[in-house]
């Protein structure tokens, strides 16, 4: 059986004045419907760049794939032409983004920015209006008008229909990711990849739009690669999780195996930075350094420079990724050593 | 050391080119006490009223009805004198470290500008000025090599330890911390923060801490309060607050946290 979304070995460059920076250096993924995995690390380590290669939004050049395949039901994006992409973003893939505020255009009511999605998608699949194809024009908008009303309605949105026609300002942050919402899932996409949808809302606000999310997953058969720095955020909503370091994946499994059994050096330091419950004041531990110059990186593993269990034969190569529990893989042999001692 | 007293900001109804804005209570009847030596939490979601009262405490803004202490003096009734020589004892820290120090200027100038605007207060020459500004990056551990840099050259955790050598600067004693970790990364985030608590015990700082952040209040604050639409719902020690919470709006806001990230893996 295919996966929705199989990444492998994907390698991405960005060329500036100093030389190709190696942002993405070999992740593979692999989400199948009804999971949602939670991509977390620090700034800068590809978490978004991943998310944004699967509907191949990032120019290119400056960047350039120099390997790997994003297969989305067996086939690959990258090989895609720009038609081919249009009819796939929005239809296969939907996209949710950070700030609320900024992805509205803040110069159309609501409604017409929904229907517009809506008559695009139906472009390309005439289903999503639930009409025949040929239906006249005045018939389209008018099933792309229900269909807005329909899903302002299923994302929890009160008096839809009357604040179809109001403008983006008139809605609060936590209204406006929710019409976003409705608008990534309007096309009925097969995989949702949704980049910090919570980290400009408030804590109670970003609970709803996470069990909205779960909800929706349930309810439409999707996959969804969340994007989040807030391991919180995961623990909260996720069923998988894969931990990103300076373009590499370090760990990767289902959520349980992962939190409770954190095996990387790095995800074990991400933990420890957590002000958990349990955590007295004075003694969160921080992870000194800083990510690796990726333009020149390190030798070997990537997290090696701010490792405490590094040890000069990880300066070699890539690290090999072990198999720890079923699904659970991690990326050092350190670990694995320590493990079997 | 900071007394507010029934603390009430009224902004009037507006007329513009588009209409009436109406009026809004953005504080209502807002009494709290900062004791002396520790950090006080104010949580709310945005929109809440965080922002207007501390600008009320640093006096940018002035209260429509209530009076606002520090040590013991009505900040209202200061002369203009007087309350330059009380704003080097009140200082901010503000969350966002990319948009708050001046790209032109570089971390010299940045954190002896405070210094240089209090000189009749410190009574620093420019020689004993450039010495703090040295020490005073020391001590926030960036080390004094970095002065002549400018603030691009720095990551978001260093300009934020750049931010609190800035208000350092004129030896305050109250430091308004305005969010100043919700822009950085949680590895990040655990060094600035244990840094303000180094600081805290080495200098007899008073913290106002201001996040919506309930993780980092619980690890940070000795005292906490809530407010909610320009109300404290409720305030009390950080402990009992979050084992013992006495009001539904509290209540309400544990729920909405993310779990324990350990206990999760334990389910």
């Amino acid at each position: 059986m295919t996966a929705l979304l199989d990444i492998r070995d994907l390698h991405l460059s960005m060329h500036s004045f100093e030389g190709a920076a190696k942002v993405l250096s070999g992740v593979s993924l692999s989400v199948e419907k009804r999971q949602i995995w939670g991509l977390v690390g620090e700034t800068g380590c590809g978490k978004s760049l991943t998310g944004l290669s699967v509907s191949r939004l990032v120019r290119t050049p400056p960047a350039e794939y120099t390997g790997g395949q994003i297969l989305l039901d067996g086939t690959d994006v990258l090989g895609l032409s720009e038609p081919q992409m249009r009819a796939l973003r929005g239809r296969r893939v939907g996209m949710i983004f950070q700030d609320p505020t900024t992805n509205l255009n803040p110069a159309f009511r609501i409604g017409t920015q929904l229907m517009d999605v809506a008559l695009a998608a139906a472009k390309h699949d005439p289903a999503i209006l639930g009409l025949q194809p040929g239906a006249g024009r005045r018939a389209r908008k008018q099933a792309a008008r229900k269909l807005a009303i329909a899903m302002l309605t299923e994302v929890g949105i009160p008096a839809a229909e009357s604040r179809l026609d109001d403008y983006p300002h008139q809605f609060s942050g936590g209204m406006r990711q929710r019409v976003l919402i409705a608008m990534a899932l309007i096309g009925r996409p097969d995989l949702l990849i949704a980049d910090e949808p919570t980290t400009a809302l408030d804590v109670s606000v970003q609970a709803q739009i996470l069990t909205l999310l779960k909800q929706m997953v349930a309810a439409h058969d999707m996959g969804v690669v969340l994007i989040t720095h807030n391991l919180g955020v995961v623990a909260q909503t996720c069923t998988h999780v894969a931990v990103m370091y300076a373009g590499t994946i370090v760990e990767k499994g289902p959520i349980e195996a992962v939190l409770a059994d954190p095996a990387h050096p790095y995800t074990q330091a991400l933990l420890r930075a957590i002000p958990d419950r349990s955590v007295k004041r004075g003694q969160l531990q921080g992870l000194a350094g800083a990510v690796p110059n990726l333009i020149h990186p390190p030798p070997g593993c990537r997290f090696a420079p701010r490792c405490a269990l590094a040890r000069p034969s990880c300066l070699e190569g890539p690290p090999p990724v072990h198999t720890r529990a079923p699904d659970h893989a991690v990326a050092c042999p350190v670990v694995k050593e320590v493990q079997n001692a | 050391m900071l007394e507010i007293e029934n603390v009430s900001r009224v902004f009037a109804e507006r007329k513009g080119m588009f209409g009436t804005s109406p009026g809004v209570r953005a504080l209502h009847e807002v009494s709290l006490s900062v004791r002396k030596g520790e950090s006080f939490g104010l949580v709310g979601e945005s929109g809440s009223g965080k922002t207007t009262l501390t600008r009320q405490i640093l006096r940018l803004d002035t209260p429509t009805s209530g009076r606002i202490l520090f040590e013991g003096e009505d900040m209202a009734r200061l002369s203009p004198a007087a309350l330059r020589a009380l704003r080097a004892k009140v200082q901010i820290v503000f969350q966002d470290p990319y948009a708050s120090l001046n790209p032109r200027m570089s971390v010299h100038d940045i954190v002896t500008e405070p210094m240089l605007i209090h000189r009749g207060i410190l009574g620093l020459n420019r020689q004993q000025r450039t010495d703090r500004a040295a020490e005073l990056l020391d001590l926030v551990g960036l080390g004094p090599q970095h002065l002549y840099r400018h603030p691009h050259e720095f990551s978001g955790g260093q300009r934020q330890r750049i931010c609190i050598a800035r208000a350092l600067a004129p030896g305050p004693s109250l430091v308004l911390l305005d969010e100043p970790t919700s822009a950085l990364d949680v590895s990040v985030q655990a060094q600035v923060l244990n840094l303000l608590i180094e600081l805290q015990q080495r200098l007899g700082l008073t913290y106002f801490f201001i996040s919506h952040d309930l993780g980092v209040i619980r690890y940070l604050c000795d005292r906490v309060a809530l407010i909610y639409r320009g109300e404290i719902k409720e305030q009390g020690e950080t402990q009992r607050l979050f084992d013992a919470p006495e009001s539904d709006y509290t209540r309400s806001l544990l729920a909405a946290m993310p779990p324990d990230v350990r206990r999760v893996a334990g389910r």
